[in-house]
Order: structure tokens, then C-alpha cells, then sequence
């Protein structure tokens, strides 16, 4: 797992991921570690199941890379997401970027997360003790329902 | 021929990872609008698609051998 930007099946080591930014320019790593919630607005979760259009996803993934070295120049990003079926306190995804001085890294951390969420053909499907569903966006307000036919939702 | 590629919900409600099909010379529009109906998809329309893992519009053109895929509103990190 030496890419900069991977899709995995694999527990993702936040070591493997902090080590591929490393770099004798920089004075700080920032690491953001994404785990999987067990509870959603009082809602327990008992496992999520993430897929990906794995190609793509990593494509897109190093097309955040090159908008976070555009905007914060000298930073080196590095980012890991997991897919398949992940347990609570899981790690899903590691984000690390490398910057001379600790600024640029907090930013473009954040950067990194939300873009994810915009851009990035990944999709989380929760498993509860009642049901499952797969997430419908990225601000986790709006989801497909299964087996609950809601107006909107009938074909 | 294409491969259309469903993922998330939209592949559980098609039953199937992903189809052959060959849609050369369709916009995007129309293929959406005929999956929509030949594998019971209306949410495809809430869908973005990527053509050779890009995302594209609605009308842009398929050519042959483009590999189409269907993003449903994304759920990742």
C-alpha cells in the first residue's frame, strides 16, 4: 500500500499512510483519522458496509491531492479509504498532509474530508438492529430507504 | 458495446454489479432514461454519471467501448 491515494479492503495502518507524506521540507504532518459512529442521532449502528468504484475513487481521490497543492503549495497529501464491512470504532479513512509550517496541513486536512464528500464515488450503506440503508449524500440528511416505500421513493 | 456500471442502491434495486449494452451515439439523458425504465432505476435521475471514470453531463454523447457508471450522491469518509 505505497500509493498516495488508495482504496483499500485492508485495516488501513495510519503509520503506512503518515509515512508516504513525509518529507524533509515539511514541519508538520496533520492526520485525520475518520471512525465508524455507533450512534447517529440516538440511533445505534452495528456495522457500516462501504463500497467504491474503486478506480475512479482513487483517481478522484489524487484530484484532491492536486487542488490541495495548488492552494496550500509545498503540502504532501496522502489519503487511504477503506471499503467493505467495517465494525464501530473502525478506522474508514486516513488523511495526512505534510506542510513546512503547521498551518497549510490543519486547512487542507479539512479540505481533503469534505471533498470526499462531494467528489469521491464512495457510498456507506448503514446496517441497524431494524433495517439498512444506504446514505444517500454526503451531509448524511438524505438516503434511500429499503423496504419502506415512501412516496418519493416508488418507482 | 458499453459496460454501464451500477453502484450502492442502484445496483441492489438493478440486481446486478453491472450491464452490456450497446448505447454508442446516446446521450447520457437517453440512457438514463432507458435504464431507468428497463431495470425499475427512477432514482438513477438523482445520479451523476461518469463516462471513463469522469463525470459527465447529460449531453454528452456515448461513444464506443465508453465505460458508463452511475454515482449515486456519494457517501464516503
Amino acid at each position: 500500500m505505497s500509493k498516495l491515494f488508495s482504496i483499500t479492503e485492508e485495516p488501513i495502518s495510519i503509520e503506512q499512510t503518515v509515512s508516504l507524506v513525509s518529507s524533509p521540507n515539511a514541519g508538520a504532518v496533520n492526520t485525520f483519522i475518520g471512525t465508524v459512529r455507533e450512534f447517529t442521532k440516538g440511533k445505534r449502528t452495528l456495522y457500516l458496509e462501504y463500497q467504491a468504484y474503486a478506480a475512479m475513487a482513487e483517481a478522484k481521490l489524487a484530484e484532491i491531492g492536486q487542488e490541495i497543492s495548488q492552494n496550500w503549495p509545498e503540502t504532501k497529501t496522502a489519503i487511504t479509504h477503506r471499503v467493505g464491512k467495517l465494525e464501530i470504532e473502525d478506522i474508514a479513512v486516513v488523511i495526512a498532509v505534510s506542510s513546512p509550517h503547521r498551518g497549510d496541513s490543519y486547512e487542507a486536512s479539512r479540505y481533503a474530508i469534505e471533498r470526499i464528500k462531494e467528489i469521491v464515488p464512495i457510498w456507506k450503506k448503514e446496517h441497524w438492529e431494524d433495517g439498512e440503508e444506504w446514505i444517500g449524500n454526503q451531509l448524511e440528511t438524505k438516503s434511500y430507504r429499503k423496504g419502506t416505500p415512501a412516496e418519493e421513493d416508488l418507482i | 458495446m458499453n459496460k454501464i456500471l451500477f453502484f450502492a442502491a442502484l445496483q441492489e434495486k438493478a440486481g446486478k454489479e453491472s450491464i452490456e449494452l450497446d448505447v454508442s451515439g446516446k446521450s447520457v439523458k437517453e440512457v438514463k432514461e432507458f435504464v431507468a425504465l428497463e431495470y425499475g432505476l427512477a432514482k438513477i435521475n438523482e445520479s451523476m454519471t461518469a463516462i471513463n471514470e469522469e463525470f459527465a453531463a447529460n449531453d454528452d454523447v456515448i461513444q464506443e467501448n465508453d465505460v458508463i457508471a452511475f454515482i449515486p450522491p456519494v457517501s464516503g469518509g
